[in-house]
């Protein structure tokens, strides 16, 4: 168990730094006026802040991915045998994510799924803004604020119904009885029905249905603050609208489509019950192969080094793409 | 003027799409709840029922899954809104140097992918729950692990609520309060709760739906039970039934209430605001009209 230990020793090293760094600080500049925590709120009810704060921050957020973390560090082995001599560090987890352990060649079928979720929810997340940016403009600039409230609860709405169920419905659409391969045949454009579940368009079309609200949000956020004058003024000057919106508007609302697009992103890449329900068969999407290694293989330490794989290259991914953008986190979570 | 015309058509149009495209779906799926034929067909109609209905309240694992996405739901509420509390209020105090590294944990569950956050859950406390036998048979269940790793993104959401009103929080009024001799706890439950409630009462709502209708984090840290959305999936792997339909058009119908609710009580607001305005104006008229004489004499 010793290696599971430093996990937790990592956030008490960290907290005490601060605290240290806390109190030398405050003798260098000395304040009278400066009340401490526990004066300004009460031993009972600052205690109590800090209690379940600390609940949540360790033995929920941190501490768990640390223990993930960790655990992917460890041999598949039986409960009896964990914390025994067999129970070493070892980068097997991640090796076989590389190369197939059976027969020591490439794994092609695992790097593949990587790789097409990860574009795939590019895709989805330009396919997102795309649609979503002309409504979130028109909400933030041109609509009345009737209308505006209209459109809301329209787009709230169907999202009180489940993922699941909504992933159901579009399957419904698509499925080779469904309604559009019925009006398609009706139309005579095809004599035999179009499988959309086989051909990704399924996928598709209920990763970017699924995550609209989340794009369309930050986007009428961001545009909403923009200065009516600023477009009146580029108008006046005699802009065409496209000149508008990639000069004044889109860098305006920088932050705002940056919040968007890592939210969509992360999601649509962590997404579960889109590749689940409408995937075509031989769709792998990566976290189909983490769920796997949990329900089918019990293979706990290599869906964690999966999954820690997820997370790191989206974290990767969304870090490379703000930097390019020149948007900062902080911006971007709101 | 003619191409403003042209422009507000091509506008209207496109709303028109995207609304298409947000409800086409689900109002398919409705037809489908009322119709005979076994697989869920939109058209040809093939005759009114509300068999499916019936079918869906005989469905034992789904009745028991909605009791425990409602005990999961309120475990959830009641320990992510105090905690996202507390969390902001040390947010505002916190040493200025930790507070980056405060904000990002804290925020972090949001961005990360339910999947993770529902395995992490799992592994976790598999470990520290068995412990010892005691933990491990009270405790290790799936709807406490639920409500655990739902709470840990849930309390993020609750935080930003909260924070958004707390910045606006006069703290003068605080400080009146302790300076006539008021007891922390005192001014905590009399002050700062009050101003506070409709930021507590948008994130208990927040937190709750966004619990009920969680599937990723869920799926992991429910183990061997079920809650309405695991046992809708698993329907919905093994092949598709009406039934499902006829459950999408009941929340469907609630939430159209709740919409139409929601949209009549902020109606009513605004109405009472405007008349409250109004009477103050006309009060302000008086008070004038009353001062004006005194200053006479």
């Amino acid at each position: 168990m010793s290696s599971r230990l430093v996990v937790f020793l990592i956030p008490i090293v960290v907290i005490a730094a601060f605290w240290l760094m806390a109190k030398a600080e405050k003798k260098l500049a000395h304040d009278p006026t400066h009340k401490s925590f526990f004066e300004r709120n009460g031993t009972v009810l600052g205690l109590t802040f800090i209690l379940l704060v600390a609940f949540w921050a360790l033995f929920l957020v941190v501490l768990p991915y640390l223990y993930m973390v960790v655990e992917s560090f460890h041999p598949k082995l039986p409960p009896m045998k964990r914390g025994g001599p067999e129970d070493v560090l070892t980068l097997e987890q991640y090796k076989s994510f590389f190369i197939t352990p059976s027969d020591n060649t490439w794994n092609t079928n695992h790097m593949g799924a990587f790789v097409f979720t990860i574009v795939t929810s590019v895709v989805v997340t330009a396919v997102n803004f795309a649609i979503c940016y002309p409504l979130a403009y028109y909400m933030a600039q041109a609509g009345t604020a009737q209308k505006v409230r209209l459109i809301m609860l329209g787009l709230i709405v169907p999202y009180w119904v489940n993922e699941i169920l909504r992933a159901f419905s579009l399957r419904l659409l698509l499925a080779s009885k469904g309604l559009i391969n019925q009006a398609l045949m009706g139309m005579g454009l095809t004599d035999k029905p179009l499988d959309f579940l086989a051909m990704d368009v399924g996928l598709y079309v209920g990763l970017s249905y699924a995550y609209l609200l989340v794009m369309i949000f930050p986007l009428y956020n961001a545009i909403e603050s923009l200065d009516k004058n600023q477009i009146e003024a580029a108008r006046d000057l005699g802009a065409p609208w496209w000149k508008i919106h990639r000069d004044v508007v889109i860098p305006y609302a920088k932050p705002g489509i940056a919040s968007g697009c890592t939210m969509v992103f992360m999601l649509a890449a962590g997404s579960l019950a889109a590749p689940q329900f409408l995937g075509g068969p031989s769709t792998l999407w990566f976290t189909s192969v983490v769920y796997d290694f949990f329900f089918q293989a019990f293979n706990w330490p290599r869906g964690a080094a999966y999954a820690f794989i997820l997370l790191a290259a989206c974290i990767a991914f969304v870090m490379l793409m703000l930097r390019l953008f020149k948007v900062s986190l902080g911006e971007t979570i709101k | 003027m003619s191409s403003k015309f042209v422009m507000k058509g091509m506008i209207g149009f496109y709303i028109a799409l995207f609304f298409l495209y947000l409800f086409g779906p689900l109002a398919v799926m409705s037809v489908t709840a009322f119709n005979t034929p076994n697989y869920p067909t939109a058209y040809p109609f093939e005759g009114f029922t509300l068999d499916w209905f019936v079918k869906l309240w005989n469905h034992r694992a789904m009745m028991e899954g909605l009791w425990n996405s409602i005990i999961i739901g309120f475990g959830v509420v009641a320990v992510s809104v105090p905690v996202g509390l507390a969390a902001a209020i040390i947010m505002n105090q916190i040493y200025h140097r930790a507070r980056g590294l405060f904000y990002l944990v804290t925020v972090s569950p949001v961005l990360t992918p339910g999947v993770i956050i529902g395995i992490s859950t799992v592994i976790f406390w598999k470990d520290m729950m068995g412990l010892t036998e005691f933990t491990k048979a009270t405790f290790y269940k799936g709807i406490i692990l639920s409500i655990l790793g739902q709470s840990s993104f849930v309390a993020a959401y609750a935080l930003l609520i909260i924070m958004a009103r707390l910045q606006r929080f006069d703290r003068a009024q605080e400080e009146a309060a302790l300076d006539l001799g008021a007891s922390h706890p005192q001014v905590f439950w009399h002050i700062l709760l009050p101003f506070l409630k409709p930021a507590l009462i948008s994130a208990s709502v927040i937190a709750f739906l966004s619990s009920f209708e969680n599937y990723n984090t869920t799926t992991f840290a429910i183990l061997a039970d079920k809650t309405l959305v695991t046992v809708l999936a698993g329907e919905v792997r093994q092949g598709t039934t009406p039934a499902l339909s006829a459950l999408a058009v009941i929340i469907i119908g609630i939430s159209l209430i709740g919409a139409i609710i929601y949209e009549v009580m902020k109606r009513r607001e605004e109405y009472q605001a405007e008349r409250a305005k109004e009477r103050a104006k006309l009060a302000e008229r008086s008070d004038l009209a009353d001062a004006a004489p005194a200053g006479l004499k």
